[in-house]
């Protein structure tokens, strides 16, 4: 379980000089805020990975940090996980500061990253064993918890096959058991179901669910917006280096309002044609992907008719139309002006 | 300090465990090491004048030390896997000794040299090597080349941090390791080189180095070189050594 911070009020030392009910505050974000970032900067070069990130995160609770890519969401966890510096700001984890107790903290948290990684050429009882010895427990202690998570995770069977063998559903799960195998408070997981296919994503959830249930804290971020929604008690939506919404995923989709038509058009070359001859009924501006126009209404009634109307008045084709309730995709639009990245792109990103 | 040991040896266990289930690795400590050894021998070493010691006797002090200082090869190209796969990440989120990646690894390194330098030297003895030496000094050569071979591991995890892929750590070895190996005493007197080479070979530490094994193996004039090669080890380490923990801690995976 997490520990108590050694110095009380040690991260909120800055708040020493302001009034008694922001001190009140400070205590109650040591207790019950397992992850606290101020005013998070950081720059690679002249590129601003991070331009001042706020965030909190309850303990045993989900936090989604969501974004497109290169908004900075691998940035947070590398600084919160202490893997990089922050140029400016600050940020506690379990009570502990990223920088001056790194040391300490690494003790609390686990990581999960966009790699599965984990050493090709040891079994996958061997990887759970020394992560557990680099923890500091004793070889038998460690390869007795090695074989608990292997059971855990489904991998009995293969503890004893290098993991260059594994498939890659069955490395992600050997990744995250060896980012719990010191039981850590916190959990950080950078996409950690990029390139599954859909079964083992599934299991992955999953499995991440059966986590929170026990009262671990995990950052979360991903691409996938469905995967936000099914796990994140909490949302934070981050673009160029800023937090741009927070809330959960019903205060977000609530945010973009109303209900959503959906047109999808014959011949994809008509995008433009039917944007125009939308317009006017349209709530926001309508938004032509391929053959696919969308756009908020304010009521259902008659939008349908009135939508096909309009388009046959252009000559559009139409294939099909649907009203729905918006999804975090049309949140995710709405607010940063782009569509959440193709899972293609994502490659790019870790290239980068 | 006590963490830094056993994390240390935590380390250098992954990178041993790991050796008997790479066939390709084992090859490159054993066969590559006699096949160089055989070719110069005979291939080379009739064409070579080597002042009335036989070209094997010659020969044999010069390629233990190439061949040691290779040895730390599997340092770049494991660094750099492990910072591409993630591992890094893995292991610099974890609360252990921040040396120890590097320090396990060069560890290891040890051992497969010992390896390696085992059968280059039996090798030796088949096709005609002789030590000409007490077992103090073949002792003596023995550990001095174990630490030559463990200053270039440093500078081998150095460059496996620096260098962007795998290949670009192989060719940057490469390029590194053969002028410096090629233009000393390890395979030809230096004075049948050019007077430039000369210049370059003679202040070259591999020459020194390699001087330092002929006069503890085989009994040549011993001069300062025993001593020179020693601290031209400890110098390497003492260089190379913080500059690639240093970028280690900065190092994040790709």
């Amino acid at each position: 379980m997490p520990s108590a911070p050694e110095t009380p009020g040690f991260s909120t030392s800055p708040s020493t000089s302001t009034s008694t009910s922001t001190t009140h505050t400070a205590e109650r974000l040591d207790t019950e805020l397992a992850i606290v970032v101020r005013g998070l900067v950081k720059s690679y070069g002249s590129v601003r990975a991070l331009a001042g990130v706020d965030l909190d995160v309850a303990r045993g609770t989900v936090v989604g940090l969501l974004g497109p890519n290169g908004a900075g969401k691998t940035t947070v966890v590398r600084v919160l996980a202490t893997l990089l510096m922050p140029d400016a700001g600050t940020a506690t984890v379990a009570g502990l500061d990223v920088v001056r107790d790194a040391a300490q903290l690494r003790q609390q948290i686990g990581l999960a990253g966009q790699y599965a990684a984990v050493d090709e050429n040891l079994t996958g009882l061997e990887n759970l064993t020394m992560v557990g010895r680099l923890y500091g427990a004793r070889r038998s202690v460690a390869k007795r918890r090695g074989q608990e998570l292997l059971e855990r995770f489904d991998l009995v069977e293969a503890a004893t096959r290098p993991t260059k063998n594994y498939s890659g559903g069955m490395r992600r799960r050997l990744d995250l058991a060896a980012a719990l195998v010191a039981k850590p408070p916190v959990l950080f997981l950078d996409e950690p179901t990029t390139g599954l296919d859909p079964r083992s994503r599934l299991s992955l959830w999953e499995t991440i669910e059966g986590l929170v249930a026990e009262g671990t804290t995990v950052l979360l971020t991903t691409q996938y917006l469905d995967e936000a929604d099914r796990l994140a008690d909490s949302i934070t939506v981050i673009d160029h280096g800023l937090v741009i919404a927070q809330g959960t995923s019903d205060e977000l989709k609530d945010r973009v309002g109303g209900e959503r038509l959906e047109i999808r058009l014959d011949d994809p070359a008509d995008a433009e044609a039917a944007v125009r001859a939308l317009a006017p009924m349209a709530d926001d501006a309508p938004k032509a992907q391929g053959e696919i126009v969308a756009f908020g209404v304010r009521t259902r009634s008659g939008v349908i008719v009135e939508a096909v109307r309009r388009l046959s008045g252009e000559r559009v084709g139409v294939d099909d139309i649907t009203v729905r309730r918006p999804t975090l995709d049309d949140v995710f639009l709405a607010l940063t002006g782009h569509a959440a990245q193709e899972p293609d792109e994502q490659d790019e990103e870790a290239a980068a | 300090m006590r963490r830094l040991v056993s994390d240390t040896l935590i380390i250098a266990e992954r990178n041993l465990v790991r050796l008997p289930r790479s066939p390709d690795l084992l090859l490159a400590f054993t066969v590559q090491p006699i096949m160089f050894l055989l070719l110069f021998r005979y291939v080379f070493g009739g064409a070579i004048d080597t002042g009335g010691i036989p070209y094997v006797e010659f020969l044999v002090p010069g390629i233990v030390v190439q061949n040691i200082a290779f040895g730390g090869f599997v340092t770049a190209l494991g660094l750099n896997e492990d910072v591409h796969k993630g591992l890094i990440d893995r292991f610099r989120s974890l609360p252990m000794a921040r040396p120890a990646v590097l320090g396990g690894r060069t560890l290891a390194d040890v051992a497969t040299n010992v390896l390696s330098m085992t059968v280059l030297i039996v090798t030796g003895l088949l096709i005609g090597f002789s030590f000409h030496a007490s077992v103090l000094d073949i002792v003596g050569g023995i550990l001095l080349l174990l630490l030559f071979g463990y200053a270039f591991s440093w500078v081998f995890a150095l460059v496996g941090l620096l260098v962007s892929s795998p290949e670009s750590a192989n060719s940057a070895g490469f390029i590194a390791i053969f002028p410096l190996t090629f233009i000393s005493s390890a395979f030809v007197p230096v004075s049948s080189m050019p007077p430039v080479l000369q210049a370059f070979a003679k202040v070259n530490p591999f020459t020194i180095v390699v001087d330092a094994m002929r006069a503890l193996w085989i009994g040549t004039p011993a001069g300062n070189y025993v001593w020179e090669a020693v601290l031209w080890s400890l110098v390497i380490l003492a260089v190379f050594a913080p500059l690639a923990v240093a970028r280690y801690r900065r190092t994040a995976s790709r």
